[in-house]
C-alpha cells in the first residue's frame, strides 16, 4: 500500500532533479516567508481550536448531562458532512461586509466597523475549525465514553474534585485520541486549498497551485510541496509521541455506566448554549444558505443528470469506503504481525497522503499510471488498461484516504491483545474464521467510523475524481466544482445539499451503532 | 517464530480474499457506472467516430455547444473536465496513448504554456485564419481563440461619474485613494491584465502602476468578481475591474444595479484598448483523429458554433460578424487592446512576480 | 514368554503414562536459548504444573505445548501423536488444546454463553447450549449467562475463561498463570474449585505458575524450571521432600540452609547433630567423608518444644493467623525457620526451646 503513496512522494521530490532556480529565489524571497509563516500559524490555530471544540463537546455529550444532550451526541457530527469551502462560502456569505449580520448592524445601529472582518486569520481558523472539528469530537468521545467516568471516579477517589480529574487524570489519559484527530485534522488543513482560496490567505498549498498555474513551473511547484512534506513529518512525528503513551493509557472497561455529571443550573444552560451555538454555526446556517440558494435553482439542477451526479458519488464513496477500509484493516493487522520496524515506516509512508494537497497527488499518481500503460502498450496490449477506470481511481483514493481508515482502525486494534488470538486459536478457530468472528467484532467501531469518514471524504473529495474518473462519468463534488469556480454558486447549492444529505446517512448509523455499545 | 509466520500467512492469504470479493465488485461494478468506459471510448476512436476533448472549460458551458456539433455533423463528442494545469501534465504524461484530440481551455497564457510544452500540432486551417484576428489566435498556429472576454472596469453609478474614470493605470491616481476593489493576483485573469500592462508600459512602469493600485485598496482584494461587484454594491468601495460576464449575471438577477462598465484606454493617448482574454482550442500531437478534430474547431469559429458559444457564457465571439446577445451588446462596443495574446504566456510569470513584489496578494 | 495381550496392555498403559510426551525441547529466539532439554511426561488425568520465576521460560513451553511457539529441538507428543518437531509444527487451531490465558482474553464484544459456545463448531446449536449450560452451573455463574465479560468480576471471568476452554471436550487443558490476576483469598478457593472441575471432567491439565501454593494445591506433578532447564519432574512430596537442588528446595518451600560435614557417605553432620543423609531416587552424586555441604531444614522439621534444652533467640516473627513464623538464630549464628501455634507468643530477642524432628536430611553439595 505504502507503494503508490511513495510514488507520488518520489515524484514530488524527483523535482529537485530539475530545479527552476528563478522560479524559486523569486518564491524564496517575496513568496515562501509569509505563506510557511501563514501555513504555521493557520495549522496551529486550527489544531487548537478544533482540540479545544471537539474536546469540549466530547466531554459534555459523554459525561455531562444537560437539555437536549441526547439530540447533540449527533447532532455535532454532522458538520462532517459539509466540505470545507462550502462552510467558508457560507460563513462568509453571512458574515462578510455585504451579508445579512452586518447589514443587519447597519440598519439598526448606522454602522458596523465594530464588527470583526471575516476575511482574516481568524476567519479561516473559524471557517476551518469548524468544518474540521467532528474528527476530533468523534475520536475523543470514543475515549471519554469508555473511560471517562471511571477516571473521574478514581480522581474522586483520590481526593480530586472534578475539574481536576478532568485535567489530571481524564484529559491526559484521552490524550491518544486527541492526538489522533487533531492530527487529521492538521493534515487536512495543510493540504486544503478550496478554504483557503475564499478568504484569499495565502498558504504553501496556495503558493504551490501559484507557481504551477501562474509561473507554469511544476518544478518549483513541487519544491514547494516539499516544504510542505517536511511540516507533515514534523506533525506526524508529534503525533507519535503522544501516541507513544497508549499503551497504558488502555484501561479496562467500566464495569458499568456510572450515572452523568448532573450539571447545576446555569451550566445546564451553558452547556446547551455551546452546544447549540456551534451546531447552528458549523451546521444550520451553512445548510440554510444552501437552501436559501437551491430552492430558487431547483428547476435548472434537478434533471435526470443530477440524479446521475448521485448515484456516481453515492456509488463510488460505496466502493471507497470498501476498498480503503479493508486495506486499512489489512495494513493493520499486517502490522500488528510482523511489528517490525519496517512494518511501522510502510504504515508511516501510507498515511502520508492525506496531507498532500489533492491536485499534486492526483498528478503524482497519474504520471507513474499512464507511464505503466505506455509500457504495456509498447508490449503490445491495448490501452489504456489503467487510464480511465475505476481501479486507478480508488487507488488513488486509497493513497489519499488512508489514513482517515487507518487512525480510528488503530487504536482500536491495541484492544486485541495476542492472547486473544491465541485464545480463538485454541479453540480452533483461525484464519479467515478468527478475522470474521473475532478481530471483525472488537474493531467493529473503529471500522466503522472509518467507514463513515471515508465515505465522507471520498463523496467530498475533488481533484482525483477529475483527474481519474472515467469519461461521462460525473459526481456532485465534481458539479459543484465546476458550477462554483464560474461562480455559479446559487446552483452549486443543490449539489452541495445532496452531498450533506448522502453524507448524513453513514453518520446517523454510526451514531446508531456507536450509541447502542 | 516460525508461528508467526504462519500466523501472519493466515491473515494475509484472509486479505488477498477480502480484496479479490472488492475487486470482483469493482469488475461487477464498472460497467454499469461507466457505460462510456475508457475502453468503450477506445474502440470507438479506432472506429474514427467520436472525439475526445480535455476541456477546462466548465462542462456545462460546453456540453450544449457539442450537442449542437453532434446533431450537425453526426459525430460524436466525449469530454473530460478538469483544470488547466492538470490537463496538460495528463496530456504529457498520455504521451502517444492520449485518448484525447482536443484541448480547450481558457487564457491565453495557458494556451501558451501547453503550446509550449509541446502538446499541440499546426491547426493549418484557412477557415481559422480567415474568421479570427491575427491577435486572437497564436502566432507558431498551435492555438486559436474560441470567445472573447473583456477584462474592463465598473463603477457605482451612485458615487462615480465615469467622467472621472480613463485608463486601468489611472486606477491607482490619487482620486482612488481607498475607493479601489480588485481581485485576487492569484486569478489568471489579472495576471494576463498585468502581463499586457508589461507588453505595454515595460515591467518598471507597470509595477509602479500595480503598486499604485494596492495603495488604493479600499479592502484586500477579493476571492472573485461577483464579491467585488458586492463589495461596491454595498460602498465598501466605489470602482474594481472585472470580466464583463460577471456584470452580466448581476445584472440579469438583479434590476436597476447601481453599477455600470466603462471601457477604458479608448482614447489615442492611452491608445491600447480594453484588454481581452481568450477561451481557445489547439488539437493535441498525439490525436489519432486529427481531422475530425479540425472539422471540430473550424465548426467552433463558424457563426453558428460562435453565437452559442459565446452567448451560454455572454462573452464576445471571436469574429465582428457574428452577432451578440442583446444584453451583452447593450453594454456598448469598446476598442479591444491589439497586442497579441501569445504574448500573454512570455510574460505571465513576470507578472505573477511583479505582483507579488507590489504585494497584491 | 509374554502373550500379545500382555503387549497391548503396556502399550496402551504407556498411552496413559505417557498421554503428553515432551522430549528433549529445546527452544530459542534470535540466537538466545530460552529452553534446552526439557523432557517430561504426563499421565491422562492427571494435573500437571510448571512452576518457577518469571522469565525462567516457562510459559514458552506451555505456549509451544499449544501450539504458538515451534520448536527449534525435541518433539512434543499428546495422545502418541507428534504435534510439533523441528521443522513441524501442528497448527494451535489443529491441536484440540484448550487454554486459560493470564488475562482471560475473553471475547469483549460477546457474552458469557457466547464466549463457552465459541469453540463448539462440531456440536449443533443446541448441544452447545445444553453443553454452555452444564459448564455455567458446573462454574457457578448460572443466571450471567447473558452478562457481558466486562460486567463480571475477576474470579467470574476467570471461570467462563476455564468454561470456555473446557466445552470443546479438549484432549489438554493448558492454563497460564490463571490465578495471577486474582487477589489472595480468591486465589486459593478458586484454585481448588478449578481443580475439582476440571478433575471431575476427567482432563488431563498442565498449568503455569510461580505459586508454589497454587502448584500444590493444584497439580498431581510439578515441574520446577530454573534458566530455561526443567530441573525436577515429581509429585508435589517428592519436589518438597526430596528437592534436587539448591534452587529448587529454596523455591518450592520455605527452609534454610545449615552447614554440614559428611562424616560418611551417608551421615552428616550440623550444628543441630548428625543426621542420616537421603539418597533421593533421581540423585546419584556421590559425597566422601569431609565433603562440606548445605543442609536443608525445613520449618516443619523443627518443633517448639518450651521443655527442650536446644534453645534459639527469636530475631523475627510473621502473625499467619493460626501460626507464626519465627526466624530464630542458633547460638552460631545460623537461623532456622520453625512454625508455632500461635497461642506461642513470644517476644523478639526470646529463648525459645526447639525440637528437632527429622528423619532424614538433604543435602546438597
Amino acid at each position: 500500500m505504502a507503494l503508490p503513496t511513495l510514488l507520488a512522494l518520489l515524484g514530488v521530490l524527483s523535482s529537485f532533479l530539475h530545479p527552476d532556480i528563478e522560479s524559486l529565489s523569486h518564491l524564496a524571497q517575496y513568496v515562501l516567508p509569509q505563506t510557511i509563516k501563514n501555513t504555521i500559524f493557520l495549522v496551529v490555530g486550527v489544531g487548537v481550536v478544533t482540540t479545544i471544540l471537539g474536546v469540549s463537546l466530547a466531554w459534555l455529550t459523554a459525561v455531562c448531562d444537560f437539555p437536549l444532550r441526547k439530540f447533540f451526541v449527533w447532532a455535532l457530527i454532522l458538520p462532517m458532512a459539509i466540505p470545507g469551502y462550502v462552510m467558508a462560502f457560507a460563513l462568509v456569505g453571512l458574515f462578510e461586509y455585504t451579508g445579512p449580520v452586518q447589514q443587519f448592524l447597519r440598519d439598526a445601529f448606522g454602522s458596523s466597523n465594530a464588527f470583526p472582518d471575516i476575511y482574516s486569520y481568524g476567519g479561516v481558523v473559524m471557517a476551518l475549525s469548524l468544518a474540521l472539528y467532528p474528527y476530533t469530537y468523534l475520536m475523543v468521545r470514543n475515549a471519554f465514553q469508555t473511560q471517562g467516568l471511571r477516571s473521574l471516579e478514581v480522581g474522586q477517589s483520590l481526593g480530586l474534585s472534578v475539574r481536576e480529574s478532568f485535567w489530571r487524570i481524564c484529559l491526559p489519559m484521552a490524550r491518544p485520541w486527541i492526538a489522533g484527530g487533531t492530527l487529521l485534522v492538521m493534515m487536512e488543513t495543510v493540504s486544503d486549498f478550496g478554504t483557503v482560496a475564499i478568504f484569499n490567505y495565502d498558504t504553501l498549498t496556495s503558493a504551490i497551485y501559484k507557481t504551477w498555474f501562474g509561473l507554469y513551473s511544476l518544478p518549483a511547484a513541487l519544491q514547494v510541496a516539499s516544504v510542505l512534506l517536511i511540516f507533515v513529518v514534523i506533525i506526524t512525528l508529534l503525533e507519535r509521541r503522544s501516541r507513544a503513551s497508549q499503551r497504558f493509557s488502555q484501561t479496562r472497561s467500566s464495569k458499568s455506566v456510572a450515572g452523568r455529571i448532573h450539571l447545576s443550573g446555569m451550566f445546564r444552560w451553558l452547556a446547551l448554549l455551546a452546544c447549540l451555538l456551534v451546531f447552528s454555526l458549523a451546521f444550520v446556517m451553512p445548510v440554510m444558505r444552501l437552501l436559501y440558494w437551491a430552492v430558487p435553482n431547483m428547476d435548472t439542477e434537478l434533471t435526470t443528470q443530477f440524479w446521475a451526479y448521485v448515484a456516481g458519488s453515492t456509488s463510488l464513496s460505496l466502493l471507497a469506503m470498501m476498498m480503503i477500509a479493508g486495506l486499512a484493516l489489512l495494513m493493520a493487522f499486517s502490522a500488528r504481525t510482523y511489528n517490525s520496524p519496517f512494518a511501522k515506516i510502510v504504515v508511516r509512508i501510507s498515511t502520508m497522503g492525506y496531507a498532500l494537497p489533492g491536485t499534486v497527488l492526483a498528478v503524482g499518481l497519474f504520471v507513474p499510471v499512464a507511464a505503466i500503460d505506455n509500457a504495456l502498450g509498447a508490449m503490445g496490449l491495448s490501452t489504456p488498461l489503467l487510464q480511465g477506470t475505476m481501479v486507478v481511481m480508488l487507488l488513488a483514493y486509497s493513497v489519499r484516504f488512508m489514513a482517515v481508515a487507518f487512525s480510528p482502525l488503530e487504536s482500536n486494534l491495541l484492544r486485541i491483545t495476542p492472547s486473544i488470538d491465541a485464545a480463538s486459536r485454541s479453540l480452533g478457530v483461525s484464519g479467515i474464521k478468527m478475522l470474521a468472528k473475532v478481530h471483525l467484532p472488537m474493531v467493529k467501531g473503529g471500522l466503522l467510523t472509518a467507514m463513515v469518514l471515508v465515505f465522507v471524504d471520498v463523496m467530498k473529495e475533488l481533484p482525483i475524481t477529475l483527474m481519474t474518473r472515467p469519461f461521462g462519468f460525473n459526481t456532485l463534488a465534481v458539479r459543484i466544482f465546476e458550477l462554483s469556480s464560474e461562480g455559479l454558486w446559487e446552483r452549486a447549492a443543490l449539489p452541495a445539499l445532496a452531498i450533506v444529505l448522502v453524507g448524513l446517512i453513514p453518520a446517523f448509523i454510526l451514531i446508531r451503532k456507536s450509541d447502542v455499545r | 517464530m516460525i508461528n508467526r509466520m504462519f500466523n501472519s500467512q493466515a491473515a494475509l492469504a484472509t486479505f488477498a480474499v477480502i480484496s479479490s470479493i472488492i475487486l470482483g465488485l469493482l469488475a461487477g461494478c464498472s460497467p454499469s457506472s461507466e457505460p462510456e468506459s475508457a475502453l468503450g471510448s477506445v474502440e470507438s476512436i479506432e472506429m474514427n467516430d467520436a472525439l475526445v476533448v480535455y476541456s477546462s472549460r466548465n462542462e456545462h458551458l460546453i456540453r450544449p455547444v457539442f450537442a449542437l456539433f453532434t446533431e450537425e455533423t453526426g459525430i460524436d463528442v466525449e469530454y473530460a473536465t478538469d483544470k488547466a494545469g492538470v490537463l496538460i501534465e495528463r496530456i504529457k504524461a498520455e504521451g502517444k496513448n492520449t485518448p484525447a484530440d482536443v484541448l480547450i481551455t481558457v487564457d491565453a497564457g495557458t494556451l501558451g504554456y501547453a503550446a509550449q510544452q509541446g502538446i499541440f500540432q499546426p491547426l493549418d486551417s484557412a477557415d481559422v485564419v480567415e474568421r479570427v484576428p491575427a491577435y486572437l489566435r497564436d502566432d507558431k498556429d498551435y492555438w486559436t481563440g474560441l470567445s472573447l472576454r473583456a477584462r474592463t472596469i465598473v463603477y457605482s453609478t451612485e458615487r462615480v461619474n465615469p467622467e472621472q474614470l480613463s485608463s486601468y493605470q489611472d486606477l491607482g491616481a490619487s482620486q482612488w485613494q481607498g475607493r479601489v476593489c480588485l481581485r485576487t493576483s492569484k486569478k489568471v485573469y489579472n495576471q494576463s491584465l498585468v502581463a499586457m500592462l508589461i507588453a505595454e508600459q515595460g515591467e518598471a512602469k507597470a509595477e509602479s502602476i500595480v503598486s499604485s493600485w494596492v495603495a488604493n485598496l479600499a479592502i484586500p482584494p477579493t476571492s472573485n468578481d461577483t464579491k467585488l461587484m458586492e463589495a461596491i454594491l454595498a460602498g465598501q468601495c466605489d470602482v474594481g475591474i472585472i470580466n464583463t460576464y460577471y456584470f452580466g449575471r448581476l445584472q440579469e438577477k438583479q434590476e436597476n444595479l447601481p453599477l455600470a462598465l466603462f471601457w477604458p484606454n479608448q482614447t489615442e493617448e492611452e491608445n491600447s484598448g480594453v484588454h481581452v482574454n481568450v477561451a481557445g482550442v489547439g488539437i493535441l500531437k498525439h490525436s489519432k483523429n486529427a481531422a475530425q478534430a479540425k472539422r471540430l474547431v473550424e465548426w467552433l469559429v463558424s457563426d453558428s458554433a460562435q453565437a452559442l458559444f459565446a452567448g451560454v457564457n455572454k462573452e464576445y465571439p471571436i469574429n465582428d460578424s457574428v452577432e451578440i446577445n442583446p444584453q451583452v451588446a447593450s453594454w456598448g462596443s469598446f476598442k479591444q487592446n491589439p497586442l497579441p495574446l501569445s504574448q500573454a504566456y512570455l510574460l505571465q510569470p513576470a507578472a505573477v512576480k511583479l505582483m507579488d513584489r507590489a504585494g497584491y496578494k | 514368554m509374554p502373550n500379545s495381550n500382555d503387549i497391548m496392555m503396556s502399550e496402551s498403559q504407556d498411552l496413559i503414562e505417557n498421554y503428553l510426551s515432551v522430549d528433549n525441547v529445546s527452544i530459542g529466539f534470535e540466537e538466545r536459548e530460552i529452553l534446552s532439554n526439557i523432557t517430561f511426561q504426563l499421565k491422562r488425568g492427571d494435573i500437571g504444573c510448571l512452576l518457577g520465576p518469571s522469565g525462567c521460560g516457562k510459559t514458552t513451553l506451555l505456549r509451544s505445548i499449544a501450539g504458538f511457539e515451534s520448536v527449534d529441538d525435541g518433539m512434543i507428543k499428546l495422545n502418541n501423536k507428534a504435534l510439533s518437531h523441528q521443522g513441524y509444527l501442528l497448527a494451535a487451531e489443529q491441536r484440540n488444546i484448550g487454554m486459560v490465558f493470564q488475562d482471560y482474553a475473553l471475547f469483549s464484544h460477546l457474552n458469557v454463553i457466547d464466549n463457552i459456545t465459541f469453540g463448539l463448531h462440531r456440536f449443533s446449536k443446541a448441544q452447545a447450549k445444553t453443553r454452555a449450560n452444564d459448564l455455567i452451573a458446573r462454574i457457578g455463574l448460572v443466571g450471567k449467562e447473558l452478562a457481558m465479560p466486562h460486567e463480571l468480576s475477576g474470579g467470574e471471568q476467570q471461570r467462563v475463561a476455564l468454561a470456555r476452554a473446557l466445552a470443546p471436550e479438549p484432549q489438554l487443558l493448558l492454563l497460564d498463570e490463571p490465578f495471577s490476576n486474582l487477589d489472595v483469598e480468591l486465589r486459593e478457593t478458586l484454585s481448588r474449585d478449578v481443580r475439582d472441575i476440571i478433575k471431575q471432567s476427567n482432563t488431563t491439565a498442565l498449568m503455569v505458575t510461580h505459586d508454589q501454593n497454587e502448584a500444590f494445591v493444584m497439580a498431581d506433578n510439578i515441574g520446577v524450571i530454573q534458566s530455561g532447564k526443567l530441573a525436577q519432574w515429581g509429585s508435589a512430596y517428592t519436589i518438597y521432600h526430596e528437592p534436587i537442588n539448591a534452587f529448587v528446595a529454596d523455591f518450592v518451600g520455605q527452609g534454610v540452609f545449615l552447614e554440614g560435614n559428611m562424616r560418611s557417605a551417608s551421615e552428616v553432620e550440623t550444628t543441630l547433630g548428625c543426621f542420616e543423609r537421603e539418597i533421593s531416587s533421581t540423585e546419584q552424586d556421590s559425597l566422601e567423608s569431609g565433603d562440606k555441604v548445605k543442609v536443608l531444614i525445613r520449618p516443619d522439621d523443627i518443633i517448639h518444644d518450651d521443655d527442650s534444652e536446644l534453645t534459639a533467640r527469636v530475631i523475627t516473627r510473621d502473625f499467619r493467623g493460626a501460626e507464626f513464623l519465627y526466624t530464630l538464630a542458633l547460638a552460631n549464628g545460623e537461623e532456622l525457620l520453625v512454625m508455632v501455634p500461635s497461642h506461642h507468643n513470644h517476644a523478639i530477642n526470646e529463648l525459645i526451646g526447639i525440637r528437632l524432628e527429622i528423619d532424614h536430611v538433604v543435602v546438597f553439595k
